[in-house]
């Protein structure tokens, strides 16, 4: 008898709170992934940075001193100076996005076969895009010079020479995210209000003003998404430099991420410490930027409401 | 029941003796898995390596060999997760210093009680290099020479003859530029390729010990004699002796120049012959010299990088893989697998013999008999891997920008106070 009694007050108890616990269930596998997967290594890694450690012996502590040695590594700041060229360099891919989309919303035959090509660089792996332009720049057979060659313009040796090699993997990197930005854009012309746009056209407005005023006040939302996707991408700029120059030459392509990789996971890196140091400060540059979204983020869910 | 295990038996026993007579008396019969992971995945290699698995199979027919190739320059970075974690029984790797994180971490099994066996005695030549403190943890398989791999046909119609001395190797050079052509070809995207050129310009320069002190942290790369030695590559450099634009080439993509007789040169290790062969450069186009001496009274001393099959210390068939090993190494494998059909190397194992093959023979003349000073393994095996990835990126810069001399040998210098304390 008092067993079922307090069996009853227990479902009750979820009874009474269904509607509060309910979310957190369904909430708690995901939850438990995240903080697995993604918060514990953040910490795990900031612990990591404070030790030597060649990831296979006894993890040494040498408190800041990876952080001391990053502060007079000079090429922890040419590293550093590429991720910011990659950062703004990187977001011309939005308004070439754009640009594609308004010329291809439109409605001629054969417009869904335009717009597949214009998609395809973001269809096929980042490794091949970095391949095909490898052999583009190529100094002696490449297309690009072959083309320059025409013109009597000596071959330049794009990713051979350190003062062009961050600017050729940075536009070959633009290409595949361009058609991103250009779905965006795509999905997000289809929503634009044609009564704005009857009326702004009633008002006189067209061209450049219709754009500039009218659309993309409304695309919004896709601008938001197309930024978050770009600065992502241009932090996160691994596979091409990989593939394309292998950081060379002398180290002028690398990037935060890309030195993280060579000095703790490459064929000559064995320093684990100064590799997890390198994350955290690149962490603490997105950081920067999470922060901002999510900010943003918050404040449209506020207006929404 | 009783009648059923005696026919075993009788199977059993059949079995041994066909074994026993095929191989030779005395090896222990082998059972169970033999997981072997491999990074010999180029064409030819690959097809070595599967014949070996495939002969051992046949000799010990109850042993299931699985075989795994990976990729020879994924296999590099992935190799410290397979040692720690999905061990397998034999791992391929390279000899000296390279082998020194997974010895020190002890990740590596000291075989050095299968080097006390007679049949390794053959082996002596390499034994140092499998040598780090005092015990030997693996077994060689294969070597090669380096050394200038040039078109005999251009150094023909130019009148030049093989060098002998840096002098006369600047002037050939000379002339090779007048004519039009590049003297080398060299392709440092990945850097290793420049750390070729220094270990020859070091050795020559300043001699095996020196380099030796250098690569193990008891030399400072501020010193004279490392600065004489960029003097020496800063000449061929200024002479314009290396082809355009190396930095955006890998070896490979750097071959078409001497193919296409745009240069005539290049300094490399004998795997280099195969492509150039296939791309229709017969013997009598194709030839070798030993890179000339450079400092009077420098005995000469050669790269000569060896590569190496290991048992992992969490390997769970250990007996097996040390017989593997034996049989790697034996000298009527190592005949086989090395003749100009196959890896296209030299043996390891004396009593074996060389293939009949113009570089094969000149190698290992050159490497028996005309290598004094003593042999070297290869920049990256020699010096750890920190301070080789630093100072390969160094000499790469240099050769690109050599007015960076100080400001590079600065850097190496801190970077070898860093590593090697």
């Amino acid at each position: 008898m008092s067993s079922s009694t307090k069996a009853a007050t227990q479902s009750s108890w979820y009874k009474r709170n269904e509607i509060a616990v309910t979310p957190w269930l369904f909430l708690l596998p995901g939850v438990a992934m995240f903080l697995l997967y993604v918060i514990f290594p953040i910490f795990q890694s900031i612990n990591v940075s404070f030790y030597e450690w060649d990831g296979l012996g006894e993890a040494e502590w040498v408190g800041l001193g990876n952080y001391e040695e990053l502060y007079w590594d000079d090429a922890f700041y040419v590293s550093l100076r590429n991720n910011l060229i990659w950062l703004v360099l990187y977001l011309l891919a939005i308004p070439a996005g754009l640009f594609i989309a308004l010329f291809l919303n439109q409605t001629v035959s054969g417009i869904r076969l335009y717009k597949s090509l214009f998609f395809f660089p973001f269809v096929i792996s980042q490794v091949v895009v970095g391949l095909v332009f490898t052999w583009f720049y190529d100094p002696t057979f490449g297309l690009l010079n072959q083309f320059l060659g025409v013109f009597g313009i000596n071959p330049i040796n794009v990713l051979g020479d350190e003062r062009y090699v961050t600017y050729g993997i940075i536009a070959a990197g633009i290409w595949p995210q361009t058609a991103y930005c250009m779905i965006l854009y795509l999905t997000g012309l289809n929503a634009v209000d044609p009564e704005q746009i009857e009326a702004a056209r009633l008002d006189g407005a067209k061209g450049w003003r219709m754009l500039w005023h009218i659309i993309i006040p409304q695309l919004k939302p896709a601008t938001f998404i197309a930024f978050v996707v770009t600065i992502i991408g241009a932090l996160r700029s691994f596979d091409l430099i990989s593939i394309m120059t292998n950081g060379g030459p002398f180290g002028e392509s690398r990037v935060l991420s890309f030195y993280m990789f060579e000095v703790a996971l490459s064929e000559y890196g064995f320093r684990m410490g100064y590799g997890a140091s390198i994350a955290v400060v690149l962490f603490l540059i997105m950081l920067c930027f999470i922060a901002y979204f999510l900010y943003s983020m918050y404040q449209d869910d506020k207006g929404g409401r | 029941m009783f009648q059923k295990s005696k026919t075993v038996m009788a199977s059993l026993a059949a079995t041994v003796a066909l074994t026993t007579s095929v191989m030779a008396a005395g090896h222990a019969k082998l059972e169970g898995d033999l997981v072997i992971f491999s990074d010999m995945s180029n064409p030819a290699p690959r097809a070595v390596m599967e014949g070996m698995v495939e002969r051992f199979g046949a000799l010990h027919p109850d042993l299931n060999i699985e075989l795994t190739v990976i990729d020879r320059e994924a296999y590099k970075t992935q190799i410290r997760n397979f040692l720690t974690a999905n061990t397998p029984d034999v791992a391929n790797w390279y000899a000296a210093n390279r082998m020194k994180p997974y010895v020190d971490a002890g990740l590596f099994e000291d075989i050095s009680d299968v080097w006390a066996e007679p049949e390794l005695a053959d082996l002596a030549s390499t034994k140092g290099a499998m040598t780090l403190d005092g015990k030997q943890w693996g077994v060689p398989y294969t070597y090669y020479q380096w050394g200038v791999y040039y078109r005999a046909d251009i150094y023909n119609e130019l009148g030049l003859n093989e060098p002998a001395t840096f002098e006369e190797m600047k002037s050939n050079c000379q002339a090779i530029l007048d004519s039009g052509r590049k003297c080398y070809t060299i392709g440092t995207k990945f850097l290793w390729t420049a750390g070729g050129w220094f270990d020859y310009l070091n050795m020559r320069t300043n001699g095996y010990d020196y380099h030796a002190k250098l690569t193990g942290g008891e030399i400072a790369w501020t010193d004279d004699g490392v600065k004489a030695t960029f003097a020496n590559w800063r000449e061929l450099i200024d002479m314009g002796a290396f082809i355009d634009n190396h930095t955006a080439y890998s070896w490979q993509e750097s071959l078409p120049f001497i193919v296409s007789g745009d240069a005539a040169a290049i300094l490399k290790g004998n795997f280099a012959v195969p492509p150039l062969r296939e791309a229709g450069l017969d013997d009598s186009k194709l030839d070798f010299y030993q890179f000339p001496a450079i400092t009077d009274g420098v005995a000469l001393a050669e790269d000569a990088p060896t590569d190496t099959f290991h048992i992992p210390s969490g390997a769970k068939n250990k007996d097996a893989a040390k017989a593997f090993l034996k049989f790697v190494v034996s000298a009527e494998n190592q005949t086989l697998i090395n003749n100009g059909d196959n890896l296209g190397q030299l043996p390891v194992n004396a009593k074996s013999s060389v293939d009949d093959d113009k570089f094969l023979k000149e190698g290992f003349e050159m490497l028996s008999s005309n290598s004094p000073g003593g042999v070297a393994q290869f920049f990256d095996r020699d010096a750890p891997a920190e301070m080789a990835k630093v100072a390969m990126e160094g000499f790469q810069e240099f050769m690109v920008k050599p007015d960076n001399l100080d400001k590079i040998l600065a850097r190496l210098d801190r970077a070898a106070k860093r590593i090697y304390k």
